[in-house]
Formats: C-alpha cells, structure tokens, sequence
C-alpha cells in the first residue's frame, strides 16, 4: 500500500458555479414536483393522457364548436335531429342560453317592470362594494343603509303597488332573482339569529338555554325538503278557505330558519374556543354580560369561525334550489324547466343550460370563498406573539 | 304515525272541500279580474316558458281560454305551476280555479279527491319507443318479450308496464329509475331497448335524442290515460263553464270557424248552428245562462283558436312536437273527439 506524500490545498476560493442542468430552471421543477419517484411518473404519464384525452374535446366542445346565437333548435341539432347542423357535429348550444338569458335572471318578472330589479341590483352594488372594504369611509353608516335600508327600497320596490308602481306577484319572479333574494334574506337573517342562538344555548338561564336548545335540534333534524313539502302540500289544506301565504314568504321564513339553526351550531364552537380567562378577564374589568360579549368575547370567537359561517353561506346559496318543491324557480329551477321548450329541444341543449346554471353558481359561491380567505387573512392579528 | 298524517290530511280535505264548497269561484274569478290556473311545472307542448317568459301549451291554451270566456281577455291568468302531488293541494285549498295539467281522469279523484273533470281535452296512453336501427323488424309491442324496458319508478306507467307484459305471457326486465332525465340518458345510452311513457311524452324525449329518426313509437297504446282540466266538487256553474269552454272549442272546429275567421263567420254567417254558438241568433240566451257574456265563444276562438287550431299549434304539424292528432281528431274524422251540441 503506498502513502499519499502529496498533499493538496487549494489557496484561493473556487469560482461559484452555475448548479447541473438537472437541479435548475425548468427540469428541476419537472424532476422534483413531476418525475421523482416510479409513481410520480406513473401518475404524471396518466395526468398528461387524461390532459390531452380531455380538455381539446372540452375546448372544442364548449367554444369551436359551439353555438352562439339563434332561433331555435335547428342551429344546435343536427340534420338528421331536425337542424342544419352536419353529421356528427358536437357542441354547445349557447344559444338557448342566450335566448333565454333575461329568464334565467329575472323568471316571469313583467317586461317594463324590469329597470326595478336592475335599480335595486344596481343600489344593492352600491352599498355592498364599500362594506366590503375594510379602508372605505362611513362604515356604521354604509351598514346601517345596507342592513336597513336596502330590504326596505327593495321590497317596495321589487313588489310594488304603492307609490304607483304596478303589482309584481312574487309567482312572476324567478331566476338569479329568487337566488340571491332568498340567499340574502337568508344570510342577513341567520347571521344575528345565529348569535343569538348560540348566546342563549351556552346561557345560564334554563328556559332561555332550554327553548334555544329545542329549536336548534328540532330544526336540525328535520331535513329543509320535508319543511317546505309541508308548507306547500299540507299546510294550505289547514288554512282558511282562500287564505294562502305568498311561496315565496314560505321560503324565506324556511330556508332563515334553517340558516340560522346551523349558524348558531358553528358560533357556539367558536364560543367554546374562547379561553375561559377571557370570559374571566372582562367580569373582572366589571363589565356586563352584553359588554363582554360585544367587545371581548363574540370579535375573537367570530373571528375564529369565519370558514364555518362561509361555509353555511354557500350551503345555504345552493339550497336554495330546493324551492322547486313549492313551485318556485330559482335559476337552476328555471333552466331546468326550460328544457321542457320543445322549441329548444336537442340534445346539446340540456348539458348547455346546467353548466351555464353551474358556473354561475361557481361565480358567486368562489367570491364568497375567496373573501372569506382575505378576512381571515386580514384579522389574523391575535395568534402571532 | 302514516295513520296520523293521513288522519291529518283527511280532516284537512274535508275541511277545504266543506269551507269552499259554497263559494261561487265565477264571482271571484270576476271580481279579482284573473284567473288562477294551475299547470305543469314544464312538459313539452302542454306548458312550458317561451323566450319572452310566458307560459304556452295545449293546457295553457285551455287555461286562456276559460278566462277569455269569462274575462274576455286571454292574458288575464296568473299560472300556477304546480308538481304531481301539489296540484290537488292547490286545487282542494283554493290557490287555484282550475287545474290544467295534464291530469288523467279517474274514478277516485272524481271521488275521493273531491274534483270533477271538465271533459277530456287529450285522449293520451302509455306506449313504447324502440330503437328500429338496433331492434329491426320490430312493428309491435307483442313482439317486445325478453326486452329490457326503461321505465319511471313510482308511477302508474311502471304498473302498467307489468301488466301489459303479464296479461300477453311475455318476458320483460325492467330497468327504473326515479328521474326522468336519468331515463332519457339510460335510454340514449342503450340501456335498455324499450322506452315507455305516456305517448305524447315519448315524442318530447324523441326531439332530445341524438338520431331522433332511428326511433319510432310503436302503435300499441296499453293503458287509458284521458287527460282533462279538473275543478273542485261543489260549483256546477264553474264546472259548466269550464265544461263548455271545451266542447265549444271542439264545436268550432267542426264548423270550422278559426282565430282568422270568426268576426267574419259571426257578422256574416246564415248557418243557425254557427249563429248560435257565437251568441249572434235573436232572444239566444245561452251565453247569459252560464253566466257569461253572449259572444264567449267568440272571445274564446278570437284568443286562442278552436281545438284543431290548439293542438296543431302546441302539439301538432306546426310545433316541433310533431304528434298526429290520432284518437284525439274529430269523431268525422277518425278520431273520438266528440262535444255535446251547444243549444
């Protein structure tokens, strides 16, 4: 065995160099997050295919091909189906959308009569944008019009007969219309009765805690569809002869109660998540039960929920296609039943009308998401000591 | 429990039927200035939404024209659109006037439910719908033994279905399921060879599938299905009005009087039968008699056309539906539409 007898040490610094194709730039990302194990590569092989098998067929389906404007079912069938189109043609038939569009947002709301939806559309904007945001002037004020303000313009004004304005039976109204009127009654109601609830649940008072406590369950265990069902098929036979409560009031009265009932179940987590030094701290600061409450205890526990209360928020915007069981017509309610227009009749025509109803779902259900997110963000000062 | 409810949905028809009973819905229907008209919550031709948003159909057109005999205005309605279960209610409670949606008359809703039908203005029946590219030769139900069969569960077709099949010694293998959509699709997907369902619905499904010319409805028809505009028990001045409403439309079209001719027919015309039926035959009180205005039929063709007219326009030739007027032409012409004289 022979002995090293020369040793080496380098004097100066190496020359930093560039790192190896492979550990940079756009194959270390494909290596590391797309091919670094047999399985990663299995499944990235089975991605790409999915990819490909997929979305050209989606795009050409929902763009290239589809079709955008016409009279009638003959533009989205093809000739053997009774329409223009050639042999083996695919593709979306947006032109039912389009010609059904003012439907699908007002329902069977009068012609004239329809500037009153656009006007409170346009005041219920107005409002809402500024209480969004946290750096907006007027704060109290804004809410107080909002909270108030806006039900009261709307009611008189999406209903009318008064101040000359003709009668609009809510039967006529339809679409996104009844979406967001009863998601919004819904939310501005069973938010305050949700903390109302939740108060009285975890209150020492026993026939407070105890009424709270049989609603809650009591509502919360019977299922919304049975209520409605109820309220349509049961209740007219037990009234007075004549004696009917407008559909549209007997969704709103169910689907707040029923809000409310699970917005109380996710304040009362939040409550219990509050240390008990808290509750503890504000009655030895001398402060009432409203007091402490309002300013210590309720800001950190709603603060803390805020991803179950928007999680009921978009639960309960979807429910409210479950008022279909009492003969009214939400938006997806109303694009369903428009499949029935033999006019438009095609195969193409029901997958159009349900993703268009879908995405706009999407629309309004990812918005409430992606705000939530940004509260959260914005009011989580309390848990970085 | 199921005891209970149905204690409970007993006390309250009856309830409904005694307190309304009396009221004369002619005097409501007057006074409010619209009618209340229960229909379908969508069905192919029969009611359904336009572009504009308005309700059109063969039932709604019966709906047009009852108000315009007693409003003389065909828009003065106000729809209801009303499930399978909730049109009794809404009809029992007094939300509606009038249930048009294609209801078939039987003897217990006559009875028990406490209506009465207004007459038949649909003669429909269950029949099948094959795939002729797949099923070739096929002419005829009877000839469906071993099939599989795609069928609505729940309904009175699924029962039918059964019998038919029993009643012929024939094999079936039923495949059921609970929306109708989802039939259509296990149908287009060949699932089954057979389709059925009352007829003038396997001409709407016809229109949704993608070679709607390789499917041909066979000629069978198995069950009964008279579909008819119900009203409650009690009122025979509104079920006469209504009753008539029909058979006047039938008439028209016997005599041939349309929506373009019937000003002209009724200055113009000599034939007594025409003169009377549109109110222009000296000392006629026929109109007065159910309470309407002498020229009711007048108004009721003006707004919506005689009944060859309404069902060409919903269902017929001129819609996409397509569907041969079949047991539902006049009683000259092959079919059993039939009205009583109006005299």
């Amino acid at each position: 065995m022979q002995e090293h007898d020369m040793t080496f040490v380098r004097a100066e610094m190496i020359n930093a160099q560039t790192a190896p194709v492979s550990e940079r730039g756009v194959l270390r990302w494909l290596r590391t997050n797309l091919l670094s194990t047999p399985l990663d590569i299995v499944l990235t092989v089975i991605g790409v295919l999915l990819v490909i098998a997929f979305v050209p067929p989606l795009l050409n389906w929902a763009f290239i091909d589809a079709q955008w404007t016409g009279p009638d079912r003959s533009v989205c069938a093809t000739i053997a189906q009774g329409g223009v189109q050639p042999e083996g043609w695919s593709g979306a038939c947006w032109a039912f959308v389009n010609s059904k569009f003012e439907q699908f947002m007002y329902g069977r709301y009068s012609f004239d009569e329809r500037w009153r939806v656009n006007l409170v559309a346009a005041i219920f904007v107005l409002l809402f944008i500024p209480l969004l945001m946290p750096n907006a002037p007027y704060k109290a004020l804004n809410a107080v019009l909002f909270f108030f303000g806006v039900p009261v313009i709307a009611f008189f004004l999406l209903v009318g007969g008064y101040f000359g304005l003709p009668y609009v039976p809510t039967q006529q109204w339809g679409g996104l219309l009844v979406t967001l009127v009863i998601s919004f009654v819904g939310i501005a109601v069973s938010l305050p009765m949700g903390i109302v609830l939740a108060l009285g649940r975890r209150s020492k008072m026993p026939i407070v805690k105890m009424v709270c406590v049989v609603f809650i369950e009591i509502v919360r265990g019977v299922p919304l569809v049975t209520v409605l069902f109820m309220a349509s098929v049961m209740l007219p036979l037990f009234l007075p002869a004549g004696m009917t409560f407008d559909r549209l009031l007997r969704a709103l009265v169910g689907v707040a109660l029923f809000a409310s009932a699970y917005m109380a179940e996710v304040i009362r987590g939040g409550l219990q998540a509050i240390p008990k030094g808290q509750y503890e701290g504000a009655d030895s600061l001398g402060l009432g039960y409203w007091q402490k409450m309002i300013l210590i205890v309720l800001p950190q526990a709603l603060k803390l929920v805020i991803p179950g209360i928007v999680n009921t928020f978009i639960g309960l915007f979807k429910d409210t296609s479950l008022v279909y069981i009492i003969g009214m017509f939400d938006l997806l309610g109303i694009v369903r039943q428009n499949f029935s227009d033999a006019t438009w009749a095609s195969p193409q025509t029901p997958m159009s009308g349900l993703i268009f109803a879908g995405f706009v779902f999407w629309i309004f259900c990812f918005g409430m998401s992606r705000y939530s997110i940004y509260m959260e963000r914005r009011l989580d000062t309390g848990h970085s000591r | 429990m199921k005891n209970l409810v149905k204690l409970l949905v007993g006390a309250g028809v009856l309830a409904a039927a005694s307190s309304v009973a009396s009221a004369a819905t002619l005097d409501d229907v007057k006074s409010r200035g619209t009618l209340r008209c229960g229909v379908n919550t969508g069905l192919a031709g029969f009611a359904s939404p336009n572009n504009q948003g308005q309700w059109t159909g063969f039932d709604v057109d019966l709906c047009r024209a009852v108000a315009a005999a007693v409003l003389g205005d065909p828009d003065k309605v106000n729809y209801t659109p009303t499930n399978a279960t909730e049109r009794f209610t809404a009809l029992q409670s007094g939300e509606i006037d009038l249930l048009a949606r294609n209801t078939t008359w039987t003897l217990s809703r006559d009875t028990k439910l406490g209506f009465n039908f207004a007459g038949v203005n649909y003669y429909d029946g269950q029949g099948f719908m094959i795939n002729a590219k797949n099923l070739e030769g096929i002419t005829s139900a009877l000839q469906l033994s071993g099939a599989s069969v795609c069928v609505q569960g729940g309904t009175t077709t699924e029962l039918n279905l059964a019998d038919y099949f029993r009643a012929n010694n024939m094999e079936y293998n039923p495949v059921v399921f609970q929306a109708l959509e989802e039939v259509n699709a296990a149908y287009e997907s060949g699932r089954c060879d057979v389709y059925t369902t009352d007829q003038s619905g396997l001409y709407s499904i016809r229109l949704q599938l993608a070679a709607p010319d390789d499917h041909v409805v066979l000629p069978e028809i198995i069950s009964k299905e008279p579909l008819g505009p119900a009203v409650r028990q009690g009122d025979d001045q509104w079920l006469d009005i209504v009753k008539w409403t029909l058979n006047a439309m039938i008439i028209a079209e016997e005599l041939g009087i349309t929506q373009a001719n019937v000003e002209e027919m009724a200055n113009t015309s000599t034939n007594p039968e025409v003169r009377r039926i549109l109110g222009k035959e000296e000392g006629s009180t026929l109109g007065a008699d159910l309470g309407l205005p002498n020229d009711w039929v007048v108004n009721i063709i003006k707004g919506v056309g005689n009944y060859g007219e309404v069902f060409e326009r919903n269902i017929g030739s001129g819609s996409p539906l397509k569907i041969a007027r079949g047991l539902n032409a006049l009683w000259s012409k092959g079919g059993i539409m039939y009205a009583p004289p109006i005299r």
